[in-house]
């Protein structure tokens, strides 16, 4: 029985808002099983009373001042945008 | 008989000293650099963006600084490139990425404002894997970076340019990143000097997000002085870093000694793998060896969950890269597609042409790792065992001081020799990873050639904020040995 199946692969892309030529569909098939197959050496461990670390550092919620300090001013960031339209951002249509 | 060296072959300490007494000008060595960027780099590629008119101004500001016996920071003058993931205001950074090809940063990073205020000379922006991702350099989305030792080979990776650069003399000094390795693998491979800092030890303000709880910056030098020397000026709290630590940073050219007497080097025995390359075990047992006889303490100690690292990382790493990736929408910056109907087609296409085979890859592993119904199986499993390794460390540094191990377990491979095997790629990174997940501090040194002439690195690892200890390690080391001044034949 296959890790991941060509179909699951075409639904993470949906996820990932990625899109994916048929080949490079098949290959990550292929690759992702053997990455996963990989990953399930973990299982040997027994974590069940194991805490988990999402970051190493012993810090918790980091707060500052709330005070007002000046922006990028807006032409500077614009000025990176593909697109732009009367001092915003430009997309393509988003609903019909 | 490094005083014979050409100028871009010298470390900085040397050049900064130089300069000073006035023995030569920064305008001359920074033209030094250049002229030499010009010689080799269409060979070797180490460079994405050369900045010379940028650095040859700060080079003649240096020089009239200097004229006027202006006192100057110790990096002032001294050319240094930059991996092209690090924000550089009014210069491309683009993460060797399609995505971002015309991303010209609106800031700087805080790691460049601190270069700037020492008065660097910033040669230019340095190849890599895009956005960081791989172990050869080979995912550069503008062709891979070669090894100067050996051109038909790689470079390591993600900070390939960087080492190569400072291995064939393109720029005095650099700065990587290392997320699982990315700076202490290819500074092995390139016979040069690179730390990882301690997690929260150098700002990551402006340095573009692959796995935000292991990324790191670091140093990649010619010699473990160098290494010291930029530390000091890149370490500290920042406000802009809410992970950045809030601890004193000393002045790590205080543990330049070259006295190791009395210290405790801990082996671990799971280093010393089968499918480990015989000359590279070789020349680390010889440098335990040597460290011994210099007064150091050896002791056997053993890290259990070290298997399981590469597993652990290949969760979560590519996790935090599938959210911090996310942001490459098209929208704000960046690469667009020019074939889009509709905003959710535009994203799609955006991504799917933007980014290369690798990134891809990892952000599939990182969103399926996530994704509902598989979230506690993958992401959470591998935060459980990210804490057993960790652990492992905890008990490890109650009896020993540093930890020596090899950086990896072959030297350079050849260009192409795994590219269709991520699996295998991934798994030469199975020294550097431990200490990422555990947030530790590690420096590569070289310690050998192989009998082709390749550079062999060795890895130390020290306790969370002690990076002091494993330059005084290396330190000692390196003035025993001719490694550090040997240089490719190019």
């Amino acid at each position: 029985m296959p890790r991941i199946t060509l179909e699951e692969v075409e639904y993470v892309a949906q996820l990932a808002r990625l899109e994916l030529t048929e080949a490079e569909k098949r290959t990550l098939t292929e690759q992702l099983g053997r990455i996963l197959d990989y990953i399930a050496k973990l299982n040997e461990l027994n974590t069940d009373a194991v805490e988990p670390t999402s970051h190493v550092l012993p810090i918790r919620n980091i707060f500052r001042e709330d005070e007002a300090r000046d922006p990028m001013p807006r032409e500077e960031a614009l000025r990176l945008a593909p697109a732009r339209h009367d001092g915003y951002y430009e997309v393509p249509r988003v609903i019909e | 008989m490094s005083t014979e060296l050409p100028l871009y072959h010298r470390p900085a300490h040397e050049l900064s000293a130089a300069l000073r007494r006035g023995e030569i000008g920064t305008v001359e060595l920074a033209r030094a650099v250049f002229e030499r960027i010009r010689a080799v780099d269409e060979k070797l590629h180490t460079y994405l963006t050369v900045t010379e008119t940028i650095g040859m101004e700060t080079a003649a500001e240096v020089d009239r600084l200097l004229n006027r016996g202006e006192p100057l920071p110790p990096l002032a003058g001294i050319p240094i490139g930059i991996k092209d993931v690090i924000c550089t205001r009014g210069i491309r950074t683009t993460c060797a990425s399609k995505i971002l090809e015309p991303f010209v940063s609106p800031y700087d990073a805080t790691v460049m404002r601190k270069l700037h205020l020492q008065r660097i000379v910033l040669t230019g922006k340095l190849n890599m894997d895009e956005f960081a991702m791989g172990s050869s350099n080979e995912n550069s989305a503008f062709g891979p970076c070669r090894n100067p030792w050996d051109t038909d080979r790689v470079p390591g990776g993600s900070s390939g340019g960087s080492a190569a650069a400072v291995a064939a003399g393109t720029a005095i000094a650099a700065l990587g990143s290392d997320t699982g390795g990315s700076i202490r693998q290819p500074a092995a491979f390139c016979g040069v000097v690179g730390m990882k800092p301690t997690y929260g030890r150098v700002s990551r303000f402006g340095l573009v997000a692959f796995a935000s709880s292991l990324d790191q910056i670091g140093p990649l030098t010619k010699d473990v002085t160098d290494c010291a020397l930029i530390l000091n000026a890149i370490c500290g709290h920042d406000r802009y870093d809410s992970t950045s630590a809030d601890v004193p940073v000393p002045d790590f050219t205080e543990f330049l000694i070259p006295e190791v007497r009395g210290l405790r080097i801990g082996i671990p025995q799971e280093y010393f793998i089968e499918g480990i390359h015989p000359e590279v075990e070789t020349a680390v047992r010889r440098a335990i060896e040597q460290l011994s006889e210099m007064g150091a303490q050896i002791e056997e100690i053993s890290l259990p969950h070290t298997e399981y690292a590469v597993a652990t990382y290949y969760i979560i790493a590519p996790a935090e890269a599938s959210s911090n990736l996310a942001r490459y929408d098209g929208v704000r910056y960046g690469y667009r597609t020019p074939n889009a109907e509709d905003l959710i087609e535009m994203y799609r296409k955006t991504r799917g042409e933007g980014f290369g085979p690798e990134v891809k890859r990892r952000i599939m592993i990182g969103t399926y790792a996530l994704s509902s119904g598989y979230y506690d199986a993958y992401y959470l499993k591998a935060q459980k065992v990210r804490t057993l390794i960790k652990q492992d460390f905890d008990r490890a540094f109650e009896a020993v001081d540093v930890i020596l191990t090899p950086v990896t377990p072959t030297p350079a491979f050849r260009l192409g020799e795994l590219v269709d095997d991520p699996l295998q790629m991934y798994l030469s990174d199975i020294f550097t990873i431990p200490a990422n997940l555990a947030g530790l501090p590690g420096i590569s040194l070289p310690c050998g050639q192989t009998r082709e002439g390749l550079p062999i690195g060795m890895q130390l690892l020290g306790k969370p904020f002690d990076e002091g200890t494993i330059l005084r390690v290396a330190y000692a080391f390196e003035q025993a040995n001719p490694y550090h001044r040997l240089r490719p034949a190019l």
